[in-house]
């Protein structure tokens, strides 16, 4: 197992290198902001690149960036956003935000899904059944952005329960900016839902049309025992992953909810980076090696946690 | 049913047997039903599951609309080219002659103060286009703080409500719309004003620097139109009813420029202008946005190129990812090893990163389009890859391939007369899926500015829904068109992609 774990690390590392090089070496061949129009920065722009070695030929700088940025996680100064500040710094601001907005998602939807989908499965067939399915159906297909343009209008305008964006400033936890979470919560949480209650649905119907259920029911276990202890334990091998990496893809995946509520969070700051002339190469690089790396994470968590959860399968043996 | 006795085969009659004629071949009867192939077995199939047939169906009906609206419908966006008058048509909500219960009547719900009570019901008074559909009594509005206000809740007809505005014609305009309105008895043009300065065309009346108008005890406005003046006799069309005086009558223009290059400043009603000009009344069954260009064909034209941008990487990912992937599953080995570590570090490269370097190395080159779909096609094929190496996988061990190449067949007959057929139903149902992929990555790029399509004969429906974004509260028309094209879009693909695949699945035959 644990060389198992250090073959797929290791490879994620290494495609990981090949990607952050391609996008380095791509971006360093776009014609960036000549230093003399920063003004009064002139001249800590100029030390900066300097340091990063900005006038020296590509291979050097290669060099200079995968010592300084991979190793060192210095990723230089922001150009146009944040003048002068650090990169790295500005991300770590932002981060809590949408992490934030994610774990308020996933606590809200995860129990929510489970039940929906447990509830359908043992009704299969039934009219509640159909009508959960149909609801799903209907719900995964809609894109969020429409959710959240259907949640501001009646709920904030129409009802004005909510307000329209995320409240400003950096006390978290405060009731009042839960409260402006909300909206954006709920956009995100439908679709969340939804996939979960079908998945879960699915793996269930088949765990309880197995056949050591039938034989469990045999051996005289009532119905509550076989589902709670043989079929939903069984069924949460495929749907425990599926929720981790569900987690893992609305970190990166919630940018246009974060746009339209205004939450200040990483999303925004990659579109801002890409809208600015030329865009603002330093977070841009930054965050395409912080998607790359949650894209590539997910993946292997995902493997891996098959095996924590069912210790029978034995993940990169030979058998 | 068989009885008892028919089963006791000894004692059968001698007389019940014949002997097998001994010339001529035997045949099996002729099967009196028709054979079933593969496709008419999984058409039988979907056919049976309603859902999808009608999600199949309103695909069709969405991809006539993005073909058809575009070709034949003439209005304000399509001539928007040449045209800049659509301005002046901004904001008007659904209206339709033929299905208002279904869209709209044109008609909106505001609660006003008595000032724009006034300048609203002026319009009414001098074109007869009334714009206060109904109204409720005056009440004071007590948490205003303002107890002398008046306010009024009214229902305003917004296309009579765009009133007035000003247009500088040259002489054979001037002369042409006269014409046209003694032809069709519509009056386009309203006589000037006095006020040379006042540049709300709306204002006929005595009024403030605001516009509110200054009332006479009676409760009836102050017209301050203009009599004639000597050098302007060429107007001879229709009069307002007011204009009864045959020793003043009223002037219909202010004339500006030289002699040689006159201008005709006129006061031009905008609905009876839409008329003149296009031939036909205002009504835009979806609205128009903010910078007056119809919903209708926008989204029609937004559509359309959704459409084929994904058809377009569909076929793409579709060519690309069979060949990749039956090389992969054939040969296997180091070739497969040596091919699935570059799918692997492409599939690592997250979507939006491609398709912002793209769009910053490529967008200048070859258009934002090309690389737009170039990043498609960068990572979209490995999908399709990884499911036809599964099934290669699958299939060329099997005991049929064998006897193939034993026959002398070579390596690509194998691959694509004898292997390749198998992975035929997962092949199109997944390219089917991949197209409401492509057209709600397409929108959300859009959306966010990352990629930007807009331009005088493009657009597309993430860039009109963040346009209308701003508008969510005041006209929330403008938003809720593109939405529902999306959503019923996405609905009815993942429907018919679901049909598809059970249809595709032999292993569920019989047992819906």
């Amino acid at each position: 197992m644990l060389k198992y774990v250090i073959k797929r690390i290791g490879l994620m590392l290494v495609v990981f290198l090949i990607i952050i090089s391609v996008c380095f070496v791509l971006v360093k061949l776009l014609p960036s902001k000549p230093a003399e129009q920063f003004g009064k920065d002139m001249a800590l722009i100029e030390m900066r690149r300097e340091a990063l070695g900005y006038n020296k030929p590509l291979i050097e700088q290669y060099i200079i960036f995968v010592r300084r940025s991979l190793i060192g996680m210095d990723w230089g100064v922001s150009e146009m956003m944040y003048v002068g500040q650090d990169v790295m710094k500005v991300f770590m601001e932002k981060m809590p935000a949408t992490i934030l907005v994610n774990v308020y998602t996933m606590l809200f939807s995860v129990p929510l899904g489970l039940i929906f989908g447990i509830y359908a499965a043992l009704k299969k067939n039934t009219w509640q059944d159909h009508f959960i399915s149909t609801a799903v159906m209907v719900f995964v297909s809609v894109p969020s952005y429409v959710y959240a343009f259907l949640v501001q209008y009646f709920l904030c305008f129409k009802l004005q329960w909510f307000p329209f964006q995320m409240r400003a400033g950096y006390d978290y936890f405060s009731w009042e900016t839960f409260v402006s979470l909300v909206p954006a919560i709920l956009s995100l949480g439908f679709g969340t839902v939804a996939g979960l209650t079908r998945y879960t649905r699915a793996e269930l119907t088949e765990v309880l049309t197995s056949e050591f259920l039938l034989l469990a029911r045999t051996k005289g276990l009532t119905k509550a025992q076989t589902t709670v202890r043989h079929a939903l334990r069984n069924s949460m091998v495929p749907i425990f992953p599926m929720i981790l990496s569900q987690f893992i893809g609305i970190i990166s995946g919630s940018m246009i909810i974060e746009n339209i509520f205004g939450i200040p969070g990483v999303g925004p700051l990659y579109v801002r980076s890409l809208g600015t002339t030329p865009p603002d190469y330093n977070f841009f690089l930054l965050l395409s090696a912080f998607y790359t790396l949650i894209g590539l994470g997910s993946g292997i968590i995902i493997d891996l946690s098959y095996g924590l959860i069912d210790p029978r399968i034995r993940m990169g043996s030979k058998k | 049913m068989m009885t008892k006795n028919e089963r006791n085969y000894p004692k059968i009659p001698k007389g019940k047997f014949a002997f097998v004629p001994m010339e001529g071949r035997q045949h099996d009867k002729k099967f009196e039903t028709k054979p079933i192939g593969y496709f008419q077995d999984v058409l039988m199939r979907f056919s049976r599951n309603k859902a999808s047939v009608v999600a199949f169906f309103i695909i069709v009906f969405l991809a006539l609309y993005a073909i058809l609206v575009p070709m034949f419908a003439e209005t304000n966006y399509s001539l928007a080219l040449t045209d800049t008058m659509y301005i002046n048509y901004s904001k008007l909500p659904p209206r339709s002659k033929a299905m208002g219960w279904l869209f709209g009547d044109g008609t909106k719900k505001v609660t006003v103060n008595e000032n724009d009570y006034n300048i609203l019901r002026a319009i009414g008074i001098e074109t007869g286009l009334n714009p206060i559909v109904s109204s409720s009594e005056p009440y004071q509005d007590a948490t205003s703080g303002r107890k002398q206000n008046n306010y009024y809740d009214i229902i305003t007809d917004e296309y009579y409500r765009i009133g007035m505005m000003y247009l500088t014609l040259t002489p054979d305009e001037y002369e042409n719309i006269q014409a046209w309105q003694d032809a069709n008895n519509i009056q386009v043009i309203y006589p000037a004003i006095t006020d040379a300065k006042q540049s709300d065309a709306n204002i006929w009346y005595k009024a403030n620097k605001k516009g509110v108008p200054t009332l006479t005890k009676s409760g009836d406005y102050q017209p301050i139109y203009r009599t004639t003046t000597p050098e302007d006799t060429s107007y001879h069309s229709l009069r307002i009813a007011a204009d009864n005086d045959p020793e003043k009558p009223l002037a219909y223009a202010r004339i500006t420029g030289t002699s040689q290059a006159k201008g005709y400043v006129v006061r031009v009603s905008k609905y009876n202008y839409f008329q003149y000009r296009y031939g036909f009344e205002p009504s835009f069954v979806m609205g128009t946005n903010s910078k007056g260009q119809d919903i209708f064909t926008r989204l029609a034209s937004a559509a359309r190129f959704s459409f084929m941008l994904a058809i377009f990487v569909s076929s793409l990912n579709l060519t690309i990812g069979t060949f990749y992937g039956a090389i992969e599953g054939y040969y296997g080995g180091w070739v497969d090893m040596l091919m699935e570590r570059i799918a692997d570090v492409l599939g690592g490269i997250p979507f939006i990163v491609v398709t912002s370097l793209f769009q910053l190395h490529l967008s200048n080159k070859v258009g934002v389009v090309p690389s737009l779909l170039f990043a498609f096609v960068l990572t979209g094929w490995l999908g399709m890859a990884y499911r036809v190496r599964m099934q290669f996988y699958r299939f060329k061990g099997q005991e049929y391939v064998l006897a193939a190449r034993t026959l002398g067949a070579s390596d690509a007959r194998l691959m694509f007369k004898h292997i390749f057929p198998n992975s035929l139903g997962t092949i199109i149902t997944g390219s089917i899926l991949v197209i409401p992929g492509v057209i709600f990555s397409e929108s959300s790029l859009t959306y966010l500015g990352i990629v930007n399509l807009e331009s005088s004969t493009m657009t597309s429906v993430g860039t009109m829904l963040a346009n209308g974004r701003d508008q969510l509260s005041t006209n929330p028309y403008i938003i809720l068109f593109p939405s529902l094209f999306i959503s019923l879009l996405q609905i009815s693909f993942n429907l018919f992609g679901n049909g598809l695949r059970d249809a595709f699945n032999p292993q569920l035959r019989g047992a819906e």
